[in-house]
């Protein structure tokens, strides 16, 4: 039961804290000794100054310069000592905390990029957000005055063993102090720890609402919301307050005891030590420097509770930290590799697919692509082609079934080896605050001859050139200078500039105009491509691009073929492909109907006037 | 849109070469919340009780020692005891005060700052769409959240112990005065370079902790975008290449941090050194004055002790300073986006009771001599003159990056033209209250943003209390009934985050609802189907155009079945109107940019 008591927990980060940082984490403590020793050190300065150069001085009524100076030189001295400590502590222990949130942020942002897609779509951005900010700067909130405690708790050993030294009975008395230190901040954990807990958990959503409100904020300007939203964020920035009132009721008070501790046993030492004086054990000039053993500690002592103060947050921030740095489901990984050139060959086995708490997406898919084949992939919206697509590219995993590579099991290669043979180019295209250029090749090694002939091929050379910096141009966040029809571009060069071996389309054209769109097609037909495609298409002409149509329904293959035939074959297929047409010709024929009924309406008024 | 918008002016103060001093900041920062004033002087009377009561108890251990324990006749144990109850009341009242002063501060800041937030919050959204995109949306809700808790921290940490410390320094000088004047003025002549020297190396520091906030909102833009595009990241197996980004801003965030850290560390060591000056100089003064009778040892010994609780509080102060200075830096950055004026902003708002509403009925557009162009950036519209009368169904084609969205944009002022006019029944578009614009008129942007709620629930966004029979109708009249049938829990469906669980055409037919229950009397269609399958697509265009007739729907497509079934197609072509009229008329000019669209599409889709 103690060990999970948060006090407990909360040393147990710092132990840790230690561990990671050891070096700095020394010198900062020793900075701290020495501020602390150098305390206790001004203070029997100051009373040897009084003895041995005031009091003299009133006495007999005269003094020299020279006392006088060496006065002055100790204090000064005594000062600087306190400064070499003081810059040695607190240097050390903002680095020290520095360096451990940068650790942690590196930390949680790996796992977030090593995590699979799943896991992801379970996890808010905001909130994402939160545990790689304000649960770190909680988790290592306390190591800003750790240090510091580490050598007021070396200073206490070192006034507790002066105290012992003078008088046992009082040290014993004096002491007291510290086991009633923990039992207060005992008290303060057990009620701390649920509020900061709510707080960290209010702060999380706090941000999870922010960060999609200003996501759609287009949105809301356009429905005029902005008043809703700020009544939703106001809301839930009222439970925040409530929380963190909450908590500061508890904090408000836990500081003025930790700050009456060390008052409270100077009080009982000296009327304890009064009673000794006064019975003969103890002589009144030690009473003196014991009791001015605990004025001095009272200070530092309150660092002390700083820490233990912090800790519950600490321990709550930790316990968010962990939950995202154990999480598990890191997508497995073989050892084998992809050995052929050119187009690669794909076939899913049985694959069926759920997204979590959902109906299946997909069921029992079986299909085969024989190296160099096009395929389009046709079905209306909603029927499960972008769920295909991302399994065919490896961002998920399927429930049941496998998808092979060259006839290798995709979860059994190993890393890189799927992602360096599939490009995947999605419906929604996601930019990065980069330039085109590092956009394109995302960090790849690609000379600017293979950019820009990928951005040809892209139908995006044009527009390229015609930035002001060319491919250096910065688009900024999400591509926010660019068109949709531009942004498509750019991501279909980022395909085509890897050459991959399976070219995975999933309506990759949806934003560009019928020309341009004309233009890629040409082009990708053109071009020797020497990959076998996958894609998703409603037009004709982009089906008429593939050897083979692949018609799906409700996450089911219904049928595979040429155009002709499912066209003959399938009516759903039929009716999706010719769609425009039929609706030109109804245009047409309630078109016709409207003149006829005007002819007759003529025909008529002209036999009446006939 | 085309070309790039080079980032309009950066929302101020986000590059900083002069920022205001500390000062200046603070004073505005409590400005802007009056709540921090609520109960001040509760407050501070508090404060006032709970540092008599730090200085009480030293001053009646040193009483207890010298007269209780030195006394004459050895300890007096009836008199200790007696001074060690009134200490130990003491210590307990001013323990009681210090506890109801903290709570009380609590509970007034955290209430000063959710209404900071909220206030900040608001003002992001009123930005125009272009100061939106002009910083990173992490970046954006670091100022919301992070940088407001910053404020907190510092107010509730430093803000009590600066306020019991300012207290104690007071209470401290005015012991002092009353032993010693002269000892008094050595003590503040020993701490006066210590406040030039802060006085000088404040901007310096400003700078640095302003540095450090900024760099907080550049590790949240970079983590948000590991985390939005983690599909994309995925696909490409750029994983290295990412963490290599997000180590770059964790990096310098950290540096920046220790940078400020060592400038404030080594500025008010000072503090220190004052210290021990002061001291120094009361011992030679006390001496000198001592010696020509002004002085007994007894006054001079309890001075030292006076200096020492003068010295405290500044020691403590110090302390408290990185933390005060990152405050600082922090509301600095909230100051900065409630500083930056709205450029397209409510009439109302702009120039008081300027604003009209729309007159009822069908809404008419026209554009007189429209000129756009993003701030140090090209012409992306020119000379745009255009009627569109109510009632009638407009698309609008043209290549990509040709303006079509820029219209759009202008037409729901979304932004104001560089140029010209646009005029909404006759109305000038400026003039128009927002309450009426959005609530009459309604766009459909291409990307059909949804939030993490219920279908229902995002239908509901456009007209907050319709039922969800009302909803349900919606879809029906849609033609949508099949789609809605197949989802697992009807509109109570959730639809994931910015509507992931839905695929992307499915997302955009939600996006139509909400606009259409929203029954604006104008309609603007960015793309709004792109993602559709050509059935569906068909099927809503048929549904949209009987349900639409009688208000006026302005469209802008790349298929082109869109502009076959509309009264008029108007074909922008760099920036101009190329071509206007009906698709029959527009199709058969030959050699004109519309038939070679035209052309593109049938041979793509026929």
């Amino acid at each position: 039961m103690i060990r999970n008591d948060v006090l407990w927990r909360g040393l147990r980060i710092l132990r840790h804290s230690v561990r990671e940082e050891p070096r700095i984490f020394a010198a900062s403590a020793l900075g701290s000794t020495l501020f602390g020793l150098a305390t206790i050190g001004a203070a029997y300065v100051v009373g040897g100054i009084i003895a041995h150069v005031v009091v003299p001085a009133f006495d007999s009524g005269k003094t020299s310069a020279g006392a006088l100076a060496l006065a002055v030189l100790a204090l000064l001295a005594v000062s600087l000592l306190k400064i070499v400590g003081i810059i040695g502590r607190r240097i050390g222990a903002g680095n020290m905390q520095f360096r451990l949130q940068a650790t942690y942020r590196r930390r949680v942002t790996r796992k977030y990029l090593q995590l699979p897609l799943a896991w992801h779509q379970r996890h808010p951005t905001g909130s994402l957000l939160s545990n790689a900010n304000s649960d770190v700067e909680a988790a290592w909130f306390p190591i800003a005055p750790f240090p510091f405690a580490v050598g007021v708790v070396i200073m206490v050993f070192v006034a507790a063993a002066a105290m012992f030294a003078t008088d046992w009975v009082l040290a014993l008395v004096g002491l007291l102090v510290f086991p009633a230190l923990f039992v207060i901040n005992y008290a303060y954990s057990r009620r701390m720890s649920p509020r900061m807990t709510r707080a960290q958990q209010l702060r999380a959503e706090l941000s999870t609402l922010a960060h999609e409100s200003f996501d759609g904020a287009l949105v809301v300007k356009t429905m005029g919301r902005e008043e809703a939203e700020t009544d939703r964020f106001r809301a839930k920035a009222a439970e925040l307050r409530d929380a963190l009132v909450g908590a500061g009721r508890v904090r408000g008070v836990f500081d003025p005891l930790m700050e009456a501790l060390p008052n409270t046993g100077t009080l009982i030492v000296l009327f304890v030590g009064a009673i000794r004086v006064k019975s003969g054990v103890l002589s009144v000039q030690d009473l003196v420097s014991v009791a001015f053993l605990f004025t001095v500690l009272a200070f530092p002592l309150r660092a002390i509770g700083w820490v233990l103060g912090e800790l519950p947050r600490s321990v709550v921030g930790w316990d968010r930290l962990q939950t995202v740095l154990t999480a598990t489901g890191s997508m497995t990984t073989g050892s084998k590799t992809l050995s052929g050139t050119g187009p690669a060959a794909l076939e899913l086995r049985d694959v069926s697919f759920a997204y979590a708490g959902a109906d299946p997406v997909l069921e029992d898919v079986g299909l085969e692509l024989p190296p160099g084949r096009t395929v389009a992939l046709v079905g209306p919206t909603g029927s499960g082609k972008s769920t295909l697509t991302t399994l065919v590219s490896r961002l998920v995993d399927p429930d049941t079934g496998q998808v092979l590579l060259d006839g290798v099991d995709a979860t059994e290669l190993a890393v890189d080896e799927v992602t360096g043979a599939v490009a995947l180019v999605p419906q929604t295209t996601f930019v990065f605050d980069d330039s085109i250029r590092g956009n394109v090749t995302l960090g790849g090694e690609y000379g600017d001859e293979a950019v820009w002939s990928a951005l040809a091929l892209a139908q995006a050379e044009k527009f390229v050139r015609a930035l002001p910096e060319g491919l250096d141009t910065l688009v900024g966040e999400r591509g926010t200078s660019l068109s949709g029809g531009q942004r498509q571009r750019i991501a279909l060069a980022r395909a085509l500039v890897r050459r991959p071996r399976l070219l995975v389309l999933d309506d990759a054209t949806s934003s560009v105009d019928p020309s341009v769109e004309a233009a890629i097609l040409r082009g990708l037909r053109g071009a020797d491509l020497a990959a076998t495609v996958l894609v998703v298409a409603y037009r004709r002409a982009t089906i008429a691009l593939a050897d083979e149509v692949v018609y799906i329904e409700s996450g089911r293959i219904q049928a595979r073929g040429s155009h002709a035939e499912l066209l003959a074959s399938t009516a759903g297929y039929a009716h999706l492909v010719t769609a425009y047409e039929d609706a030109e010709r109804e245009r047409q024929r309630e078109l016709a109907a409207e003149l006829d009924d005007e002819l007759d309406d003529q025909l008529d008024d002209e036999e009446v006037s006939a | 849109m085309t070309a790039v918008a080079t980032a309009p002016d950066s929302v101020a103060g986000s590059a900083p070469e002069r920022p205001e001093g500390a000062w200046a900041t603070l004073v505005r920062g409590l400005r802007l919340s009056p709540e921090l004033r609520d109960g001040l002087a509760g407050t501070i009377a508090l404060a006032v009780l709970a540092t008599a009561g730090r200085i009480v108890v030293p001053v009646l251990v040193q009483q207890t020692i010298d007269t209780g324990i030195r006394g004459r006749t050895g300890p007096d144990i009836g008199r200790i005891g007696l001074m060690v109850g009134v200490g130990a009341v003491a210590v307990a009242l001013t323990a009681l005060c210090a506890s109801a002063m903290n709570v009380r501060l609590y509970r007034i800041s955290e209430t000063a700052l959710a209404a900071l937030r909220t206030r900040a919050f608001r003002h992001i959204h009123d930005l125009s769409m272009l100061h939106q995109q002009a910083e990173r949306r992490g970046a954006l809700v670091s100022r919301v959240t992070s940088d407001v808790d910053q404020i907190s921290q510092f107010v509730q940490f430093g803000g009590i112990i600066l306020l019991v410390s300012f207290c104690q320094l007071v209470l401290a000088t005015a012991v002092m005065l009353w032993y010693s004047w002269p000892l008094t003025i050595v003590v503040y002549l020993a701490f006066a370079p210590l406040i030039l020297a802060m006085r000088l190396v404040q901007k310096r520091l400003s700078v640095a902790y302003t540095a450090s906030r900024e760099r907080v909102g550049y590790l949240l833009g970079s983590v948000a975008e590991s985390v939005v595009g983690a599909p994309v990241i995925r696909a490409h197996g750029i994983q290295d290449r990412t963490a290599e980004r997000i180590d770059t801003a964790i990096e310098s965030y950290r540096s920046a941090q220790a940078k400020a850290l060592r400038l404030s560390v080594t500025a008010f060591s000072g503090g220190e050194i004052a210290a021990g000056l002061a001291n120094a100089g009361v011992v030679v003064l006390g001496v000198l004055l001592g010696l020509g009778g002004g002085l007994t040892v007894g006054q001079l010994t309890a001075f030292l002790f006076l200096v020492a609780l003068f010295v405290q509080p500044v020691q403590i102060s110090t302390e408290m300073l990185n933390e005060g200075q990152n405050a600082i830096a922090g509301w600095r950055r909230i100051l900065a986006i409630l500083d930056t004026r709205p450029d397209v902003a409510d009439p109302d708002i702009a120039v008081p009771g300027s604003g009209h509403d729309l007159p009822p009925g069908p809404i008419g557009v026209t554009f007189r001599g429209v000129r756009f162009a993003y701030p140090t950036g090209p012409d992306v519209l020119s000379d745009i003159d255009l009627e569109i009368p109510p009632r009638t169904r407009v698309a609008i084609v043209g290549e990509t990056g040709s303006g079509k969205t820029t219209l759009a944009k202008l037409l729901t002022r979304l932004m104001d033209p560089s140029g010209g006019e646009v005029l909404l029944s006759g109305q000038p578009l400026r003039r128009i209250r927002f309450a009426s614009l959005r609530s009459r008129v309604v766009m459909v942007p291409q990307d059909g943003f949804l939030f993490d709620a219920t279908v229902a629930g995002n239908v509901r966004f456009g007209s907050p209390g319709a039922a969800d029979e009302e909803i349900e109708l919606a879809f029906t009249e849609l033609g949508l009934a099949d789609w809605l049938e197949s989802l697992p829990a009807g509109v109570h469906t959730p639809v994931g985050e910015r509507g992931e669980s839905l695929s992307v055409g499915e997302r955009q037919l939600v996006a139509i609802a909400r606009a259409y229950l929203a029954d604006p009397d104008l309609l603007v269609l960015d793309e709004a189907t792109s993602a559709v399958d050509p059935a569906t697509e068909v099927r809503l265009q048929r549904a949209l155009d009987s349900l639409t007739r009688g208000r006026t729907t302005v469209a802008i497509a790349h298929r082109l079945s869109t502009a076959e079934a509309a009264d008029e197609v108007i074909v922008v072509d760099a920036g101009r109107i190329a071509q206007r009229g009906p698709h029959a008329e527009l199709v058969t000019q030959e050699g004109s940019p519309y038939a070679g669209l035209h052309a593109s599409w049938v041979s793509q889709t026929r």
